[in-house]
Parts: structure tokens; C-alpha cells; sequence
């Protein structure tokens, strides 16, 4: 499964660590990968960057070609990180749709989710990367996104004169930032999810623009993230570790959710204000909260039918 | 009606020391304006000093770490719910240890001073008191408002009969917190986790720091770059 040693000392097809990529190289990658697929086609076997030039939409891979991409990122972040990745791609529990309640009158904006997010997540400390952005607005605008702070910092929350509005992904049933994708690098799972193939995005940013949540996130540079920080458990579609020049975004915790637990930021709130659960299951608490509160999703408006539910437990 | 004012009236500084004064003014206003270049930050800044700066989880692992499957078994799936132990103080339970002896207790509304001192009852103001919840005589229960005494494990049950609405939402898993896994076992908090019952509001508690902005999203922060072999 994994290239052999030879290969992967040949200089055109060196390892991705390291210096960034001009485009005199990039040509000549270009051509040395073409000339690897020719000989892969006649040796049936080529070094791991022409692997990674090669490779296609995650959506088109063959269970071999997917075990096989797997195990090159395994090992690629095995060298960069010494230490054990695990990279899986587990797939859509069968009768699952994921949504997400977040309480308004319980979140207190103590930002916890923010940092318990990026741990999981593995999102770039410098430049900082996060996912959640929580919205100090005043409460007597009610949800006003125009008033809204994100850069709040008293003593002590929650103020009085405050309300806190968490915003990340909105998992929407008609995302926009899917419609626009040039090339069909993010799409919705069966199970609700809006992912990403950070190896097939080409960083144009037309999501990014379409999204009215602002909920994705570009890697202007290479992303920093501290060996010993790394979270080892990993889905190719979700927290393994980026790429300069790629878009990310909240995915459920999709590494998670898929084995049966809680998102990071649901486990972590201190006020129990985030919930989660599967929309099809009608006793998941997620049911109880649309059937008997009051529920309001962001700029309905536009919609974008999003899954992710804020309410007043109140 | 004139008046003239003579000098000595209306006393002047004389010149070379208001000369002093503005030269003093303007290097001051120099001073401020090259120090807030120097520490990079414009007047207009709307958000607080910690914007600039890059914080990162590891900062707070204490906080972010506790494993909230633990104990938990996914394979048993349905039914299974855990309650952690109610949140005694230290030394405290049972109630026993100290509170021996039948016919012991003085049932008597009053100030409390030989022990509890630090008990401050804010719940429900003058209304409460202490054997409204409490059993006079099985101290190591919980007293419904009907007689019925129920273990502290039960609490809920004594919270339920006032928090109707809160008690229903609690066990649909709308209000407070749930752990372990979404479509399996899962961990319930009691009340008196998250509430103090003799005081029960949610206390203020500190933020983690807010995110860096653009304008300082720039700058990575020393040595982190160097370290991971990150940054082209």
C-alpha cells in the first residue's frame, strides 16, 4: 500500500514538507507527474506526490484508489508530525441527518466551544483559524447581526446587556457555497453534512463569497499546528490537517459524529446550551426543541434552510 | 457700567513659563501618538488589547481536556443514562455524621449560627428555608413538598416540583448538558451541578480570549512557525 522508499527519494517527487512551490517548479512537477503516469501505466507504480497530482475527486475514487490515498496521507502526516495520524473516510450513517440546536438563553459567550473547536479540529493556530465565531449582540436589538461583536472581551460573562449568538457552518439543506463550486471540491453528505476535498479545492473562494453565514475559512498561509497539538484522530473529509491555499469550515465534528459522539463544542459548553442529534429520530432532543420552541434559524430569508436551529429554551 | 481691569487683578503666567507649558503639551501628544504606532494599534480600534494576540487552545488545555465518553459503553446503545454522585462539599455528606440522634433539631425559622454559616440562601427570597428541602429528622434526605423523602441522587424530583417546565425540558435533554453519545448512552448532569441550590443563578464566569483580528492576523506568533516546520 504504501510507495516504496525509492520513489519517494526521487527528487521530482520529493516529500511536500517544507519550502513552498514556485511556479518553475510547479511546471516541472506538472511534467514529471505526466511522465509518472505514463511509466504508472506501463509500471503500475508511482511516487507519492504524482499520486497526490493525480488524485481524484474524493467522490470518484474506487474503495482501492481511496485506501490508497489514505494511507499516503497517513504517512505523509506520519513524517510531519512524527506521530501516528489516523486519516479515515467512514461514510454517512444509513437514516441520519444531522442538525444542531443552539440555546439563546443559555449561551453565556464564554467562548469555550471557540478553543475546544480548534483543538479538535486541528485548525491553524498562526494564522489563527476558527471555526466558531460567537456574536456579542445587544439584547434590546434582538438577533442583529449588524450590531454584533466578535472581539468582546470583559471580566466576566455573561453582561447583562448582552446576548451571545455562536455562528459557524450552517449545514444548509440548499447550501449556496456548494452551488458555486467550480469544481465540485465541496458538496452535502446523506447525512447533511457540507464537506470539503482540501485535496481537490483550488482556492478560488467563490464558496467563501457565497456563504452568508461567513462560515468558511481560507488558509492564506501554510497553516501552524504544533506537533504535540495534533488531534490523531482524523477523517479525510474533516479535521485532518490543511493545506496552504485551501477552504475549510465547521463539519460536525465529523470524525466524531460519525462513531456516535457529540461534537467538541456540545461536550465542551458549560451551560449545556448546544445540542445535537439526528432529524430523523423522533426522540432525539433535537425534535423535541423544533416541536415545542421557539426556533429561529439565521437570515432565513435567503433560503438556505439551514440545519443548525437556535432557539429559546426559555 | 465699565470696569478696568488692571494687572494685578487678573494674575498672568508669565511668558516663558506658558511657552513651557505648550512645548510640554505638544512633546506629550507626540509621545502618545508614536507610542500607540509603536505598540501597533490605531485610535479607532473597536476591540479589546487580547484581539492582537493569537491564542491557542493549548493555552487552556485544563479546561478542554475531560473525556466525556469515559465509563461510557456505545456498544450498549439504548436506555443506558449515567448520573454522576450530586456535588457535596467536601467532608460534608452524610449528613449523619454529624446530625445524630432522634428528636434532635430545631424546626424554629431562624438565622443560622453554630454551623452552615456560609450558606446564603438565594433562592426564592424570603419564601424558602432550609426544611423547606431538607428533613428534619432523615438528614440524609430530600423532602418533597408532599412528605415523600428522596435520595440526593434524586434531587431532580425536589427541583421538579417548582421548575415544572425546566424539569420536563431536562429530561426530553433540552435543558442543561448532555454527554457521551448521541445515539447511544449518554451522561445526564443533576441540577445541582450547574446550580448552586442555595443560590441558584448561573455565576459569571471568565471568557477565553476573543480572536485575533485581521489587522493583526498578520503576524504569526514567535517561534510557533519555526517550530512546526509551518509558514513558506
Amino acid at each position: 500500500m504504501s510507495p516504496d522508499d525509492a520513489t519517494r527519494q526521487d527528487p521530482a517527487a520529493g516529500p511536500r514538507s517544507g519550502e513552498g512551490v514556485d511556479v518553475g517548479r510547479r511546471a516541472f512537477l506538472k511534467a514529471a507527474a505526466m511522465g509518472a503516469a505514463a511509466i504508472a501505466a506501463v509500471a503500475g507504480g508511482c511516487g507519492p506526490r504524482a499520486e497526490e497530482f493525480l488524485q481524484k475527486n474524493f467522490r470518484e475514487l474506487s474503495p482501492a484508489e481511496l485506501a490508497r490515498v489514505l494511507a499516503r496521507l497517513e504517512e505523509e502526516y506520519a513524517r510531519k508530525y512524527e506521530k501516528k495520524v489516523n486519516v479515515s473516510a467512514t461514510g454517512a450513517l444509513p437514516g441520519t441527518v444531522f442538525g444542531y440546536g443552539l440555546d439563546l438563553s443559555r449561551c453565556v459567550g464564554c467562548r469555550r466551544c471557540v478553543y475546544a473547536c480548534a483543538r479538535e479540529n486541528n485548525t491553524s493556530r498562526a494564522p489563527q483559524t476558527h471555526w466558531i465565531r460567537v456574536l456579542q449582540v445587544p439584547r434590546e436589538k434582538g438577533v442583529d447581526l449588524s450590531e454584533a461583536n466578535a472581539y468582546y472581551d470583559p471580566p466576566a460573562v455573561p453582561e447583562e446587556r448582552f446576548a451571545y449568538l455562536p455562528v459557524a457552518c450552517q449545514q444548509c439543506r440548499k447550501p449556496p457555497c456548494v452551488k458555486v463550486c467550480p469544481v465540485k471540491a465541496t458538496w452535502q453528505e446523506p447525512d447533511g453534512v457540507v464537506v470539503v476535498d482540501y485535496n481537490w479545492c483550488i482556492g478560488c473562494r467563490c464558496c467563501m463569497a457565497a456563504c452568508p453565514y461567513g462560515a468558511r475559512r481560507f488558509n492564506w498561509a501554510e497553516p501552524s499546528l504544533p506537533a504535540a497539538e495534533v488531534n490523531p484522530d482524523t477523517h479525510y473529509l474533516g479535521n485532518r490537517p490543511r493545506m496552504k491555499g485551501v477552504v475549510e469550515k465547521c463539519t460536525f465534528c465529523l470524525q466524531r459524529v460519525r462513531q456516535g459522539r457529540y461534537p467538541a463544542c456540545v461536550e465542551i459548553c458549560p451551560v449545556g446550551a448546544r445540542k445535537f442529534g439526528n432529524l430523523l429520530d423522533e426522540k432525539s432532543e433535537l425534535r423535541v426543541l423544533l416541536r415545542e420552541k421557539r426556533v429561529l434559524v439565521l437570515k432565513e430569508d435567503l433560503g438556505t434552510e439551514p440545519k443548525f436551529f437556535y432557539f429559546y429554551g426559555t | 457700567m465699565t470696569r478696568t481691569y488692571r494687572a494685578t487683578e487678573e494674575p498672568m503666567l508669565p511668558p516663558a513659563s506658558s511657552l513651557a507649558i505648550l512645548l510640554l503639551l505638544f512633546f506629550g501628544m507626540g509621545l502618545l501618538a508614536l507610542a500607540s504606532v509603536m505598540l501597533g494599534r490605531s485610535e479607532g480600534d473597536g476591540e479589546g488589547e487580547s484581539a492582537s494576540v493569537a491564542h491557542g487552545p493549548a493555552e487552556f488545555s485544563a479546561l478542554l481536556e475531560e473525556d466525556f465518553t469515559r465509563g461510557l459503553d456505545i456498544a450498549a446503545r439504548e436506555g443506558e443514562y449515567r448520573v454522576p454522585p450530586p456535588p457535596f462539599s467536601e467532608g460534608i455528606f452524610p449528613c449523619s455524621d454529624c446530625h445524630t440522634g432522634a428528636g434532635e433539631g430545631d424546626a424554629k425559622r431562624r438565622a443560622l449560627e453554630a454551623a452552615h454559616t456560609e450558606i446564603r440562601l438565594e433562592h426564592g427570597g424570603e419564601d424558602r428555608w432550609c426544611l423547606d428541602c431538607h428533613d428534619l429528622r432523615e438528614r440524609d434526605k430530600l423532602r418533597l413538598a408532599n412528605g415523600t423523602l428522596v435520595p440526593f441522587e434524586e434531587s431532580y424530583r425536589l427541583c421538579g416540583q417548582c421548575h415544572g417546565d425546566k424539569y420536563r425540558d431536562w429530561r426530553s435533554g433540552i435543558h442543561g448538558k448532555r454527554t457521551g453519545y448521541w445515539n447511544g448512552p449518554k451522561r445526564y448532569l443533576l441540577c445541582a451541578h450547574c446550580h448552586n441550590p442555595h443560590s441558584p443563578r448561573f455565576k459569571p464566569i471568565r471568557p477565553l480570549p476573543p480572536p485575533v483580528s485581521p489587522s493583526h492576523q498578520a503576524r504569526p506568533a514567535a517561534g510557533v512557525a519555526a517550530e512546526t516546520g509551518g509558514g513558506s
